[in-house]
């Protein structure tokens, strides 16, 4: 079943890099491209998006204060922070935030097992 | 490394040189991983400079114009990192970032935005090593891509009399003819703080715990 991903990144090159690797992964899903925080949520909202890669530093509102506010709505959705900054108190938070972390630069086969494991959860919520 | 810092005994230059290779190693291996081509990287020179200094240092290494990105990290120690090389590199490098397939109009329009990201790619690997090394947390700036002379890229004001450990390392793609180096800025009075967080780190490795 092809799902919906969305992708927050301030930058346009990261963006790029996700799709590139999204079309060789996952060729039949939807993706959706958000740029910051704002325009992100209001997608969300929209109902339709499966999952969501957020990056960590953005202007105004982080990746985590957004994964914050996205879990108040949806406490199951897969979400991956994907970011450079690889901290283990950054780590920390995004896994206490029930949210995989990812370090850039993504790679096919570190993104791979992130939206194998999100797919399988999403089949056993809606089977 | 070459240096000139009596602040910091043998044992304790040994350590940050580890520290700063396995950080600078990361970084290395990231550029590599972005682009499919191995990064040579030199040994880490650490000098104990004004800023002045510093970016007259940087004018005479780079001839042409430079482009710099630049992150601000504060925490137990604050400072500047940077990752510099030639403007002429600049399209070579968001070019082989996104692949040959992109028209060079195309490049050009991303050349500003690619280059921060690569940046913060590349200088966040650096410093979260040494962050996660030390168990320390830092906060990171957003990137900034500035273009100018060293005085520029550093924001030096005149005047300024305080020195800040200056760390720099050589990097080039031998395939690509890229080259550029990553510098750390270390502000003074973080000094102090970094010579206990070595100390600190010293002793786990004595203690023989894991870092």
């Amino acid at each position: 079943m092809g799902r919906k991903v969305l992708i927050i990144d301030d930058s346009k090159l990261a963006r790029m890099l996700v799709a590139g690797i999204m079309s060789r992964l996952q060729p039949e899903w939807g993706l959706v491209e958000a740029a910051n925080a704002i325009e992100a949520l209001a997608l969300i909202d929209g109902g339709d998006i499966d999952i969501v890669l957020v990056d960590f530093n953005m202007p105004d509102i982080d990746g985590l204060e957004l994964l914050t506010q996205l879990r108040q709505k949806h406490p199951a959705m897969p979400v991956a922070v994907i970011s450079a900054n690889a901290q283990q108190g950054i780590v920390a938070r995004t896994h206490a935030l029930d949210a995989a972390f990812i370090e850039k630069p993504l790679k096919d086969e570190t993104l791979r097992p992130f939206l194998a494991g999100a797919d399988l959860k999403l089949k056993r919520a809606r089977p | 490394m070459t240096t000139s810092f009596p602040e910091l005994g043998e044992i304790e230059r040994d350590a940050l040189t580890e520290i700063v290779n396995i950080g600078v190693g990361r970084a290395a291996r990231r550029l590599a991983d972005m682009i499919g081509e191995t990064v040579q990287l030199s040994v880490p020179r650490v000098e104990l400079l004004t800023r002045d200094v510093a970016a007259n240092l940087l004018d005479q290494r780079g001839s042409t114009g430079l482009v710099s990105v630049g992150q601000d990290f504060q925490g137990a120690f604050s400072g500047q990192a940077l990752l510099l090389f030639p403007e002429t590199n600049s399209l070579e490098l968001v070019r082989a970032v996104v692949g040959e397939g992109m028209a060079l109009d195309e490049i050009i329009a991303l050349e500003q935005g690619a280059l921060a990201e690569i940046g913060n790619i590349i200088l966040n690997g650096c410093l979260v090593s040494i962050a996660n090394l030390l168990r320390l947390d830092l906060t990171m700036s957003l990137p900034r891509v500035l273009r100018g002379s060293g005085r520029t890229i550093l924001a030096v004001e005149n005047g300024e009399p305080e020195p800040a450990l200056f760390l720099t390392i050589d990097f080039s793609v031998a395939s690509r003819n890229i080259n550029g180096y990553i510098a750390l800025l270390m502000d003074l009075p973080s000094l102090s703080v970094l010579r206990q967080l070595i100390d600190e780190f010293i002793a786990t490795i004595v203690q023989g715990e894991k870092p």
